[in-house]
């Protein structure tokens, strides 16, 4: 399985922290094809283009391969400082 | 070389952070940043409430502070960035950097906060008395990592 986190506005807009996920997609880009076609509002939240995602707590690219056990995270632009 | 990274919840009190720990003998200038929760334009900010990644903000912060200390001779880094709730004045962050002359630490100093806010998973809520949104990244910060 994969272990996914969402965080802030996106968490809120998916009103979902957590999920785990079977292990089809080979990439982050095959994961949010699958994320999205359950429908709204994981449709139009993960296709905003500056959605960020990270594997196993570093930021990645969406081509990065993932594999059984990974952690992927996706979010929106980070505000801190 | 000492580095020290922190996320808490507790606020921090930068004489005290210096007093607890100052800085090597080699450190001739220390740069320290604060920032601090402002009030908004328009209406009163009631509070701001960080959220974090845990695990992968500290990852990242210490990805920041091994570059800084590869591109310029450092003594000392402290990084102490709060979570949660906070309300307008409340210091946000501290970014302290050594070195033995001030050019160094300037310019570190800079660098580190320029790379925490486009790439440490942090993220601001404002509320105010009408509504809570989520802060927006702002274009300058990005253009800001050109320099680098």
């Amino acid at each position: 399985m994969f272990n996914l986190v969402f965080f802030a506005a996106l968490r809120e807009r998916l009103g979902c922290s957590q999920l785990q996920w079977p292990v089809r997609a080979a990439c982050v880009n095959d994961l949010i094809s699958e994320l999205q076609a359950q429908g709204e509002p994981w449709q139009s939240a993960l296709a905003r283009p500056d959605l960020l995602c990270a594997r196993n707590q570093t930021m990645c690219s969406r081509h990065t391969d993932i594999k059984e056990g990974d952690e992927i995270a996706f979010f929106p632009p980070v505000t801190g400082g | 070389m000492q580095t020290v990274i922190r996320v808490q919840e507790q606020p921090f009190n930068p004489a005290e952070e210096y007093s607890l720990r100052p800085p090597a003998p080699e450190c001739g200038a220390l740069v320290t940043f604060i920032g601090t929760v402002r009030e908004l334009a328009g209406e009163h900010l009631h509070c701001l409430t960080l959220e974090h990644y845990p695990g992968m903000t500290e990852k990242a912060l210490q990805t920041i502070t091994a570059d800084a200390h590869q591109r310029w001779k450092l003594t000392d880094i402290t990084v102490i960035h709060r979570i949660g709730r906070l309300e307008v004045n409340d210091p946000i962050v501290l970014v302290s950097v050594g070195s033995a002359h001030r050019a160094d630490a300037f310019a570190a100093c800079e660098f580190i906060m320029d790379f925490l806010k486009t790439q440490a998973p942090f993220w601001k809520k404002e509320t105010t008395a009408q509504s809570d949104h989520w802060v927006e990244a702002k274009d300058s910060d990005q253009q800001a990592l050109r320099r680098w």
